[in-house]
């Protein structure tokens, strides 16, 4: 039954400029799955995380979300997911509050915000603007983004780029916790992770 | 479960104002060279109150729509460099709602200070001062329509490196009826004429492009970061 999936795709394809990016993708995703995309530089590892986030429309196939078409529950999908990408999204010019603030689609409270930043380390950076931030310090920020979202589903691109080993452990620590808390992480990597429990989704 | 306090207009109304509060500097640029360029008349024609009285309310218009022209071109670039506009896509609200919050935070950093300072323009270029009302009203409402079609301009040429010229090509044609009936109210004050008339087509233009231009852009936005 398909319903028992929290997603499923079915014959995913992506075309761009005639070229074939995603070519018949069919994967489930579960809660507490934890679903690793791998594949080489250029298979399509953004592009299906793009594809699952709506960002862009398959050019065929579909995206079911607990059982249900994804063009009919929208909404209640997009209320569900957070996507973190290559790009982070953050403004320079804003400090790391102000900018969870406005990448979240809930208001926050200033309790939550302070106990990410502590998590992540940028307690002392909470009034610095985010372009004196290190790369790696705003990948921080993602993190903190991902600890205040009650997001079921995470996207997360390349998680695991221009942060320290201390970040990774705390990264990994933040998907286990999710994961086991009945979440579902989907995210792309060339690297080999282990992890538990670990599922694979290799591209061509 | 779902709390909206945070989503959709607001949020890009609110972070859109917050930016330009953060590059004071380079937010007051259209409004520099809205009076910087319009001081320049003057100096080009005649300082004579008699050459001037006719063409100024003209020339503020002109000046008012390359000033917006200018600060359009950043309006969705940095959104989609930094993967705000990606943020944006898969929202859960309709794309057209934080488009029009950003669009509104334009109007307000760009055509609301630009309507504010030109009756000081308008009396520096000898305007009869029965034009003042008109030209501020039409101002008003015109740069609101002037930044709703930039932004659609800025939509299009979002991927391009540098669509500067692209965008001013797609834009001046969808300026000129702003500017037609702009200019025209001023005229009637001029000639004591009513002005309820170019005011009403300015209105009408602006509920024009307040519905279609958001639905535009949205669109335009999800085709043009496809190819990204």
């Amino acid at each position: 039954m398909g319903s028992a999936y929290l997603i499923r795709t079915e014959n995913l394809c992506f075309e761009r400029d005639g070229i074939k990016v995603i070519d018949r993708v069919n994967l489930e995703l579960n809660s507490g799955d934890l679903l690793q995309v791998e594949g080489c530089n250029g298979s399509g590892k953004t592009t299906l995380l793009r594809l699952l986030t709506t960002a862009v429309k398959p050019t065929s196939g579909r995206i079911f979300y607990q059982g249900k078409k994804l063009s009919d529950c929208r909404y209640e999908y997009c209320s569900n997911i957070i996507f973190i990408g290559h790009q982070i999204a953050l403004k320079e010019r804003l400090t790391p509050v102000e900018n969870l603030n406005w990448l979240s689609p809930i208001g926050l409270s200033q309790d939550s915000i302070n106990r990410a930043l502590d998590l992540v380390g940028l307690r002392d950076f909470e009034t610095a603007p985010s372009w004196s931030l290190s790369a790696g310090q705003k990948r921080r920020v993602a993190l903190a983004r991902l600890i205040v979202s009650n997001a079921k589903i995470w996207f997360l691109d390349e998680p695991f780029t221009a942060i320290d080993t201390q970040g990774i452990g705390l990264m990994r620590q933040l998907i286990d916790d999710h994961v086991s808390k009945g979440g579902a992480v989907v995210f792309s990597t060339h690297q080999s992770v282990d992890m538990k429990n670990i599922r694979r989704y290799s591209l061509k | 479960m779902l709390t909206n306090t945070n989503s959709g207009f607001f949020a890009y109304l609110r972070r859109d104002l917050l930016l330009a509060y953060r590059r004071k500097g380079e937010a007051a640029g259209p409004v520099i060279f809205f009076i910087m360029a319009t001081t320049l008349i003057p100096l080009g024609v005649s300082p004579e109150a008699k050459s001037l009285e006719g063409i100024s309310a003209g020339i503020i218009w002109v000046m008012a729509l390359l000033a917006t022209l200018l600060s359009t071109d950043s309006l969705f670039a940095s959104d989609f460099k930094d993967g705000s506009l990606e943020q944006m896509l898969i929202a859960p609200d309709l794309l057209v709602m934080p488009v029009l919050g950003k669009v509104v935070a334009h109007w307000l950093t760009t055509g609301l200070p630009l309507t504010i300072v030109s009756p000081v323009l308008g009396i520096m270029l000898s305007l009869p001062s029965s034009a003042l009302s008109p030209l501020v009203a039409g101002l008003a409402v015109g740069t609101a329509s002037l930044s709703l079609i930039g932004a659609l301009g800025a939509a299009l040429t979002v991927s391009l490196q540098k669509g500067g010229l692209l965008l001013t090509l797609i834009v001046i044609p969808l300026y000129i009826p702003v500017i037609i009936f702009g200019s025209a109210m001023a005229q009637f004050g001029i000639d004591g004429l009513s002005w309820g008339s170019p005011l009403a087509v300015l209105g009408t233009l602006l509920a024009m492009a307040v519905v279609l231009c958001p639905l535009a852009i949205a669109a335009i936005l999800r085709l043009t970061t496809i190819n990204q």
